[in-house]
């Protein structure tokens, strides 16, 4: 379980690092669909399947399904393509990436002071649900108001 | 029972949101910042469940799917967007959105 954490760890680095370098939009999809589910083992194995079914469907499945439905609608072609390559020098990725760097190095500092183990104990799919219909039952409203507030302003925004 | 250093799985979230926020940075085209920005938001949500395995609590999973809606009803919304600045200047260039010059 240990080996398949890093394995994932390392494919979802490398498949999200292919999206950002990526010029064609849908192999940048696909890469994305792959870290998607690169960390949904992840979650597997820290003892969350229910969370890792959830990132499969909902992420993986329905939301990159509706950016290649948007990316049809489109039809960007080679033109984009080509506008896409002249935009990304490796110059453009100097600054954004020094600046990232420096976050990310303090991130670690902070982090290297923790000094913890996490024994992987599954959370199932019935705690999850005790709580999101106890104490958390407000915020499942909330979210289907937000939701049902997306639809419709999605559903007038795209409209002609 | 087998262990993860705790540190390992915050290392990984930070990594990636790291990289979602360099996409966010470089890119001009605007599906690909949307993109940037389902990176980053998975990032948190995978900090989140790093942290509930290491508290062994489930509010960090309800945590997570109540980032997963967030992240849904954004895309819908942005999508929309998209569509419509695709609709208006024929062009997905984040650039060409510059006319209120702040």
């Amino acid at each position: 379980m240990t080996l398949l954490f890093y394995l994932a760890g390392a494919i979802a680095i490398l498949a999200t690092f292919a999206v950002i370098v990526q010029t064609n939009i849908v192999h940048a999809l696909l890469y994305l669909i792959l870290s998607l589910l690169a960390v949904a083992a992840i979650f597997y194995v820290l003892g969350a399947p229910f969370a890792a079914v959830l990132e499969a469907i909902v992420y993986a499945g329905a939301i990159l399904v509706l950016f290649l439905f948007v990316i049809m609608m489109l039809n960007l072609g080679q033109h984009t393509r080509d506008q896409e390559k002249g935009w990304l020098t490796g110059r453009m990725f100097l600054a954004p990436g020094v600046m990232s760097a420096l976050l990310l190095g303090q991130l670690l500092n902070v982090l290297s002071q923790v000094d913890q183990d996490m024994a992987v104990t599954r959370v199932g799919v019935m705690e999850v649900s005790a709580l999101l219909f106890g104490p958390y039952v407000l915020a499942v409203e909330l979210a289907s108001i937000l939701l049902l507030a997306g639809l419709v302003s999605a559903y007038h925004l795209a409209k002609r | 029972m087998e262990t993860i250093p705790v540190e390992h799985g915050f290392i990984l979230a930070g990594i990636l949101f790291c990289l979602g926020l360099i996409g966010v940075l470089t890119r001009r085209n605007v599906v690909f910042v949307l993109m940037s920005l389902e990176i980053m938001l998975n990032a948190s949500g995978l900090a989140f469940i790093v942290a509930a395995a290491r508290w062994e609590h489930a509010e960090g999973q309800v945590m997570f799917l109540m980032i997963l809606t967030l992240a849904a009803a954004e895309v819908a919304v942005g999508l929309g967007l998209i569509i419509q600045m695709f609709r208006q200047f024929q062009t997905v260039d984040i650039n060409v959105l510059s006319e209120m010059k702040g």
